[in-house]
């Protein structure tokens, strides 16, 4: 597929600091590309340079191999959904749609029709002329992609749009979103701190601290091999343990739990351990896997998504255990003490 | 909550018992300079009566007696030829009781003016106590041939002459057109021609006036920024300006400066009419009207204060008023009822006028 | 039961101080103006009603004419102050850090804090033959004559728009702090130009400050006295100079009252005009 977007060498400075460091990266056209970052790490300041609001102190930004540079914010091929929506108040819902086609001096006819065809598509139709505040916070969001999405855009550029929803409408929204762009085919950037928006939608997932770029994977890379101690703290729940030493093939975490961890060249610092990489009670016949015994201090019951904390016996070291709903571990109890066992490729050391 | 209401009652009647003056305050109602400081402390003093001064003019003055039909002050001060009319309509004054008054320290002859002009059927409503003229002041360097009314309009002076658009203006142009409105006071059909003959010609010499003054302070503005090289004015004002600029002088228009006299009335529902006379015959003792006069410029009818003026007035008087002015002042009689209307609609037209 | 009782009581003790205040300050004293503005005095010496003061505002050119006038005025100093003060605004609270924006619009306020008198003297100084601007261009040589600028129909309207252009700053700024500047960002980024952010956008947004700021400016301006009458020039009408003329010259009370009440209706009629123009609601406005 063709690069809609490249970002070569990317950088901003501010006064103080230096929000942006050094970003390269591509975007697929028709992809869906999310930026995950907790707030502060400079992803606001990316996506405010590609739509042009801010200037970059270094590096280029092209658009369909078309640089950017010097090109004010009104006549890029990119469009943005803003956090706070920024639906004009004072307009209904076809005025707000409606604004920047008429910007482009287009027949009236074609507008109309146009808009309409857009609000048709986020199932607004009978909407057109309620007052924007009228609207709910899901109908609101809706206009405000389909006021985007009506410029046709070369790349939507969306930043925490869902942020001020509430959960299940959120949820709702994360799978309208995805099915949206699929739809249309349009490039959208997605700009987020939520982790879980970020895997359920995008096709690719630039990771991103401190102005830098952690890694760029598939969502599902991005879980199972996180390149980094940020990826592996930031996406999916781990585990967490400091290490204290290596020993040939063991490694020892500060609480003195001794781990067998074959294949290691250097001498790692931390160590996560996602919860459902656990084994309970794990097959004799299985290889490549380190063994110890647990005692289950207490259960927290959530479904589908169940955990146990569980002391490990030699170090007294405290983990989070995913405990699959099924038969065979319904007994259960705080207290009992359960053998448990983690693939070596599972211990992610840094 | 019914404390609040009740302590809010209490403090309404408070507010109200503090406008209504006991028996020892004095309410005088006054123009800037007529009541100083220093006279009022003494006669505080003196009597032991609290003297509360309200400054204004004659036009609010009198709007405010009309309002309150004559309460709210126990003396007043407005201008001789202003009482007849008013009374004669509102009733706003009680009449003088001369025997109260010490009519041997006033000079004879104004007494007689105020009973004449402020009388009505056969009671007297003043006691004088401040005379002037207003008659013209002029830049003498930049405009040293200004001698009367008529260069109010003489182009010689386009663009730098002000006066103030009120009566004072028609009586004066009229004079300096060679009139006498005042012989006019009885024939109002008469008048009324004279005044839209002095009205044409104020109108056909706009074109010349820099501004219209509107108070003393902007009198004194005007003229002594250099805007204004010749403007109707006070007597008082003019030598006030003459200290900070020789050049600046008040003069006698040659047809006659316009006399007034302020006076004292006692206003209709005064609390404290006995306070009243004994602030009258107080402040027109010699060495106190003297002290006023030497502060402030105007010249008291005080007969024997004369002794007590300093240098300054003496020479101020000489140099501005010769005894063939002091001849040719014309004092302004009562105005008739009616006539205020007249002189309204003319000075409304003249304002309009482009 | 009882309770909603005592809330009552304490609703009603609470509301007769707010009312005796109304009703004695300003609801008595306007009937009483109504009252003598429909009466005149008869030959007996008696009150008789009359429509006299109110037939005297229109038969006499002068008395509509300065009311034109006046009004005209009014509007097109309302609408200077909207122009003049608006890039103001905006730069206080859109351009500038909050930090500095408070202290300079407590800067734009010292005009009210030295009181009107002083203000319009001041701008005799500025604007007077012998006045700090003709001073200063004479010594540069741009003129050799003072330019008239004091007591004429400019001076006056100078006086007015600085006493009143801050009545519209501050309901213009309160609106535009509550616009999201990303609602700005929006409209460039749809390929709006500045102009039409400006047209389509920003004043839609901030019409309820400058209306209501421009109902304060206006009622003030049209209502002014000291202004007119001090930097006015010799041919500048003012309504309420005519209305002080007819209470405090004339003595005329009934024809004062009567153009009061004129002066109250033609003007709330202006600002009720104005508004089914351009659309506005007066709560809305309000809030």
């Amino acid at each position: 597929m063709d690069k809609i977007l490249e970002i070569k060498s990317l950088t901003k400075e501010f006064k103080e600091f230096t929000a942006v460091k050094d970003v390269t990266f591509d975007v697929e056209e028709g992809g869906f590309f999310s930026i995950l970052g907790p707030s502060g790490c400079g992803k606001t300041t990316l996506l405010r340079m590609i739509s042009g609001f801010i200037e970059q102190s270094k590096g280029d930004i092209l658009i369909r191999g078309e640089s950017m540079n010097g090109i004010p914010p009104e006549k890029r091929p990119v469009n943005i959904v803003f956090q706070s929506l920024a639906l004009f108040p004072m307009m209904n819902v076809r005025e707000n749609v409606a604004f920047g086609l008429k910007r482009q001096k287009l027949k009236k006819s074609e507008v109309a029709d146009r808009v309409a065809d857009m609000l048709a598509r986020v199932s607004l139709q009978g909407f057109e002329n309620k007052k924007v505040t009228e609207l709910s916070g899901g109908q609101r969001q809706r206009v405000a992609i389909a006021r985007s999405l009506v410029m046709k855009p070369s790349i939507l550029l969306l930043d925490e749009p869902l942020g001020a929803l509430d959960r299940k409408l959120r949820e709702h929204m994360k799978i309208e979103l995805k099915l949206l762009q699929k739809e249309l085919g349009t490039t959208f950037i997605y700009i987020t701190h939520d982790q879980s928006e970020a895997l359920v939608m995008s096709d690719k997932v630039a990771v991103m601290n401190k102005g830098r770029f952690e890694q760029i994977d598939t969502p599902r890379n991005l879980y199972k091999n996180p390149k980094t101690a940020f990826v592996a703290g930031f996406v999916g729940e781990s585990n967490r343990l400091e290490l204290k030493s290596k020993e040939g093939d063991f490694i020892t975490t500060k609480d003195g739990w001794k781990l067998e961890r074959p294949g290691l060249d250097f001498t790692p610092e931390v160590l996560y351990i996602r919860p459902e990489a656990f084994i309970l009670s794990p097959a004799q016949d299985l290889t490549d896997i380190s063994k110890f015994e647990v005692k289950i201090k207490t259960i927290l019951f959530d479904g589908s998504n169940t955990k146990v904390a569980a002391i490990e016996s030699t170090s007294g070291a405290e983990v989070l255990i995913s405990l699959p709903q099924n038969a065979r571990f319904e007994n259960l109890e705080e207290g009992d003490t359960v053998e448990v066992g983690i693939n070596y490729d599972n211990l992610k050391c840094y | 909550m019914k404390k609040l209401a009740i302590s809010s009652v209490a403090i309404a009647t408070l507010l109200a018992g503090s406008l209504y003056a006991g028996n020892g305050t004095l309410r005088l109602i006054t123009w800037k300079g007529y009541a100083p400081k220093a006279l009022v402390k003494k006669f505080e003093k003196e009597t032991g009566i609290k003297v509360k001064v309200t400054y204004s003019n004659n036009e609010e003055m009198i709007a405010k007696l009309r309002a309150t039909r004559g309460g709210g002050f126990d003396l007043a001060q407005p201008s001789v030829d202003r009482i007849s009319f008013v009374q004669k309509k509102f009733h706003i004054y009680h009449a003088i009781d001369y025997s109260k008054v010490n009519t041997n320290q006033i000079t004879t002859a104004m007494v007689k003016a105020a009973k004449k002009i402020s009388g009505v059927d056969g009671k007297v409503y003043s006691v004088p106590y401040i005379y002037g003229t207003t008659g013209m002041i002029v830049n003498k360097k930049l405009a040293p041939g200004a001698n009367d009314w008529s260069d109010l309009w003489n182009p010689k002076y386009a663009g730098k002459i002000s006066y103030r658009l009120k009566r004072p203006i028609l009586i004066g142009a009229a004079f300096g057109m060679g009139y006498n409105p005042f012989a006019l006071y009885s024939d109002k059909a008469a008048y009324k021609k004279l005044i839209e003959k002095v009205t044409k010609k104020l109108i056909a010499s706009k074109k010349y006036v820099k501004t219209y003054w509107t108070s003393g302070d902007t009198q004194k503005a005007v003229i002594t920024s250099g805007d204004v090289v010749v403007e109707s004015g006070w007597d008082a004002i003019g030598w006030q300006v003459h200290d900070k600029n020789p050049n600046i002088d008040f003069i006698c228009p040659k047809s006659g400066a316009l006399g007034w006299i302020d006076t004292f009335a006692i206003p209709a529902k005064s609390k404290n009419i006995k306070a009243a006379y004994k602030w009258i015959n107080f402040i027109l003792q010699p060495k106190n009207a003297a002290y006023v006069t030497n502060q402030s410029s105007y010249m008291t009818v005080s007969k024997d204060a004369p002794k007590y003026f300093n240098d300054k007035i003496k020479t101020d008087f000489k140099r501005s008023y010769s005894q063939k002015d002091i001849d040719n002042i014309k004092w302004y009689d009562a105005l008739p009822s009616g006539f205020a209307a007249i002189e309204a609609k003319a000075l409304d037209k003249i304002k309009a006028a482009q | 039961m009882e309770n909603k009782k005592s809330f009552n009581i304490t609703f009603y003790l609470l509301i007769i101080p707010v009312l005796l205040w109304l009703i004695i300050l300003i609801v008595l004293p306007h009937i009483d103006l109504l009252i003598s503005s429909f009466q005149s005095d008869s030959d007996a010496g008696g009150k008789v009603f009359t429509l006299e003061h109110y037939a005297a505002f229109f038969q006499s050119k002068i008395y509509w004419l300065t009311f034109v006038n006046t009004a005209a005025y009014a509007i097109g100093i309302t609408i200077l102050a909207f122009i003049v003060t608006f890039p103001v605004a905006f730069y206080l609270t859109k351009v500038i850090s909050k930090k500095y924006s408070s202290f300079l619009a407590l800067l734009l306020l010292i005009p009210l804090w030295v009181g009107e008198l002083v203000t319009v003297y001041g701008w005799m100084i500025i604007l007077g033959d012998h006045g700090v601007i003709n001073e200063f261009l004479i010594y540069i040589g741009l003129i050799d004559k003072p330019i008239n600028m004091l007591y004429t129909n400019f001076s006056m309207s100078i006086g007015l728009l600085y006493i009143s252009m801050l009545f519209m700053v501050v309901p213009v700024m309160s609106t535009l702090e509550s616009l999201d500047d990303s609602l700005i960002e929006a409209a460039s980024d749809l390929g709006a130009t500045k102009w039409t952010i400006f047209t389509k956008i920003i004043i839609p947004y901030s019409m309820p400050g400058i209306t209501s700021g421009g109902i304060i400016v206006f009622m003030l301006v049209i209502g002014d006295y000291v202004a007119p009458d001090i930097l006015g020039g010799k041919s500048s009408l003012w309504f309420t100079e005519q209305i002080y003329n007819e209470f405090l010259s004339t003595f005329n009370w009934g024809e004062g009252a009567a153009f009061g009440f004129l002066l109250l209706m033609i003007s709330s009629s202006i600002i009720w005009l104005a508004l089914k123009l351009t659309g506005q609601k007066l709560e809305k406005v309000g809030s």
